[in-house]
């Protein structure tokens, strides 16, 4: 497989590379989960994994941590190859929270941020800061087991930042939040993005993405079969033409490309009319709006609609499936 | 003490040991302050009471025990006078001999089958005397006649000849001990410091895994992992569990030396071991935590491939079987000092301690200890490296599993190259 590793044009070229990573293989059993993943991230982007459920971006988030070895290719984070030489500027959210249920909210913290090298009593001192800022201060020192599920994730989101990272890797960070967490959450990124920090995560609600990325990073089966800018990824998809027309035929119809939809229209009178939607042509639309009007088509309304992220991601991921089926390796897409 | 090599002045890289060190605190406090750790203090008085009362039921059985009788059935004369023997010589000879119960006094020319005797469940008749002391017969079943037939023939002669005798006073010089005395003392204080050493062993193996099993179920491991090497991980949980049970054994020892002062000498005396006690007791220390983290590095790696406490249960389980047996070898290898069974397991990483202890108890020379403990520290690397390999290798996959290949699978597939360059060549 052969990966995107295109550097995000809303960044400077020459800008460092936070994460960098190279023809990533991850088997398991004899089942290949990541099958060649590149990925480049510069230092102070926001970048987004995409990808269906079980597409392998946790897979590959674990390898570029170092938590599980990958079976080929490489990776270096922060200018380091293996990845446990710079935990201490990292900030990792595992998919799967997890926090000692007898630990109290503030201790909690502290220790994620003692496992990054942060010593425990100036870890202590930012845990209250920190929850103080984000309105947990009254829950510094309950128990996590007597936390809601949303306060306790926030917690251990607060663990992953005490030791003030350069490169925050979440995995699935909003998913268990309500969307008042979710909105707190986006902004705590864009302002970890603003003061330099790199940000990566995975998501399957691709809005977050389109919300919060320049750049993304498309997974399907395992592979890449894209990584770039999240503009790029939209002009996969032709922009879409929807056209009203007081007339329901006429020879300007030879103008229309040969996959128009078509929708029938009775207006008031009982004349008819029609809708028309299809892509938009490659010769650009106005070749086909001088036809229209000298063919008199009576035109009612016209507008191009861009495609979306999620039409791009559904249209490159079902892609990247089809391509898995004709491979023969359907089981790859069902992850 | 600084766990970081300070970056900035705040965060800095944390070595494998300090890694080690912030696990080992957080698992140290986590469990000293719990439920587990008042239950393993707890742990050895049950032992204890098992034992009482299975020592008290014991007792009270073998007090309400009918004791087997020999009856005798005999002419009144001769029946009167083998009483009058085994009365005379019980004196000399204790509880040697059987007591005697005249079954029936036989009139002149008069005939019993002493089978009969044994036909009615008569109680605890035993065997039958019978016949005359001049000729005696002794019924009854194998065992048990052949057992008494000495015994009878003395009672018989002293029936027939009066008092044996003159009896010569035998003077008694005691001493301190033998060698066979000193040698099967010294093997009652190795054993039981065997048994202690596999029990406290398996007993906090099992609690490292399940701590490790508890923390796949709270999702921490991926937390863990991903901030510090899967070494330390293990280090730092078999290490804390280590200073707990220390602390617990602190206990029990504190309130042991309290009950042996208290009790004096109404305490069972263990024979002096080879290289004396108080070596014996830092010794037995330092061979239960090498015992302990052997096996708990094994828990441990088990312990990370498994996701449920099922999945611990049937991998657990072929380990401990193996230990148990590890342990009866060791136990044997006891008694052959110097034979080959006995250098396999002094040399056999597992049963090492054991062998080792066994050895301290019963041989006084030390440097085969020091070696024997550098050979089993080197060994707990070992397998850390290995179980954390296998953790990172093995586990942490994350959704269902793909479907499998026909072939080569496994660690029978060739590896691909890892090397930057190499890996080049896929982009």
């Amino acid at each position: 497989m052969t990966g995107n590793a295109a550097m995000p044009h809303g960044l400077a070229p020459d800008r460092p590379l936070a994460i960098e990573a190279r023809g990533l293989v991850k088997r398991f059993d004899g089942f290949t989960a990541v099958d060649g993943v590149d990925l480049s991230v510069p230092e102070g982007a926001v970048y987004g994994i995409l990808g269906p459920n079980g597409a392998g971006k946790t897979t590959t988030l674990r390898m570029l941590l170092g938590i599980i070895d990958p079976d080929a290719g490489y990776r270096r984070l922060l200018g380091a190859e293996r990845p446990h030489d710079v935990a201490h500027a990292i900030g990792y959210l595992p998919e799967e929270r997890g926090l000692y249920p007898a630990m109290k909210a503030a201790e909690a913290i502290a220790f994620i941020g003692a496992l990054r090298g942060l010593p425990l009593k100036e870890g202590r001192r930012r845990a209250y800061e920190l929850l103080e800022q984000h309105g947990l201060g009254y829950a510094a020192d309950r128990q996590i087991r007597q936390l809601s599920k949303g306060m306790a994730q926030q917690v251990q989101i607060l663990g992953t930042l005490v030791h003030k990272p350069r490169l925050v890797v979440f995995d699935e960070p909003f998913s268990g939040l309500d969307a008042l967490n979710q909105g707190k959450l986006e902004r705590m990124m864009r302002g970890l993005a603003e003061q330099g920090t790199t940000v990566i995560f995975s998501t399957h609600v691709i809005s977050h993405a389109e919300r919060l990325c320049d750049d993304v990073a498309i997974i399907a089966g395992g592979k890449v079969p894209f990584a770039g800018p999240v503009d790029v990824a939209r002009d996969r998809i032709p922009a879409q033409v929807r056209l009203e027309t007081r007339s329901g035929d006429g020879p300007w119809r030879a103008a229309l490309p040969a996959d128009a939809r078509r929708d029938a229209k009775t207006d008031a009178r009982g004349e008819g009319g029609a809708f028309w939607y299809f892509p938009l042509p490659e010769t650009g639309i106005e070749p086909l709006l001088r036809a229209l009007i000298e063919g008199e088509a009576g035109i009612l309304s016209l507008s191009i609609e861009r495609a979306g992220l999620h039409d791009a991601f559904v249209a490159i991921a079902g892609e990247a499936a089809a391509r898995a089926l004709e491979e023969g390796n359907p089981g790859e897409m069902g992850r | 003490m600084s766990t970081a090599e300070q970056i900035g002045g705040q965060t800095g890289r944390l070595s494998v040991l300090a890694a080690a060190w912030v696990v080992a605190r957080r698992d140290f406090v986590a469990i000293l302050f719990s439920r587990t750790f008042f239950f393993f203090l707890l742990g050895p008085l049950f032992p204890v009471i098992v034992g009482v009362l299975a020592g008290s039921v014991g007792s009270h059985v073998d007090q309400t025990a009918v004791q087997p009788e020999v009856g005798i059935v005999m002419t009144g004369p001769d029946a009167d006078a083998v009483v009058r023997a085994r009365d005379a010589l019980s004196d000399r000879l204790g509880t040697g001999l059987p007591a005697l119960v005249v079954l029936k006094r036989l009139e002149p020319g008069e005939t019993y089958d002493p089978a009969r005797a044994f036909a009615g469940r008569q109680a605890n008749i035993a065997a039958v005397l019978s016949g005359t002391p001049q000729a005696p017969v002794l019924t009854g079943p194998k065992d048990r006649i052949e057992g008494w037939s000495g015994g009878m023939a003395m009672i018989a002669a002293q029936a027939v000849a009066g008092p044996l005798g003159p009896w010569p006073d035998v003077a008694l010089r005691t001493t301190a001990t033998s060698n066979a005395n000193e040698r099967t003392g010294r093997l009652r204080t190795a054993q039981s410091a065997q048994m202690m050493l596999f029990l406290l062993t398996m007993m906090l193996a099992g609690m490292v895994l399940s701590n490790l099993v508890e923390e796949k179920g709270n999702k921490i491991i991926e937390v863990l992992a991903a901030a510090i090497p899967m070494e330390a991980v293990f280090l730092g949980k078999l290490f804390a569990m280590l200073a707990v049970s220390l602390v617990g054994i602190s206990v029990w020892g504190g309130i042991g030396i309290t009950l042996y002062l208290a009790a004096g000498s109404a305490v069972p005396h263990l024979p002096e071991p080879a290289v004396g006690w108080p070596l014996l007791i830092v010794l037995g220390v330092i061979y239960f935590s090498m015992a302990y983290l052997l096996l708990g590095s094994v828990f441990l790696s088990i312990g990370s491939m498994a996701t449920t406490v099922r999945e611990v249960q049937t991998l657990s389980m072929p380990v401990t079987m193996l230990q148990l047996m590890v342990f009866f070898l060791a136990s044997y290898a006891m008694t052959q000092p110097g034979s080959g069974i006995e250098l396999f397991s002094v040399f056999f990483p597992f049963s090492s301690p054991f062998a080792m202890l066994a050895r301290a108890a019963q041989d006084p020379a030390l440097w085969p200890h020091a070696l024997a403990v550098l050979g089993q520290g080197v060994c707990v690397l070992l397998l850390v490296r290995a179980g954390a390999a296998i953790f990172r290798k093995r586990v942490m996959k994350s959704g269902q599993a793909g479907p499998r290949r026909k072939g080569r699978r496994g660690w029978m597939k060739r590896r691909e190259p890892d090397a930057p360059g190499a890996a080049a060549q896929n982009v």
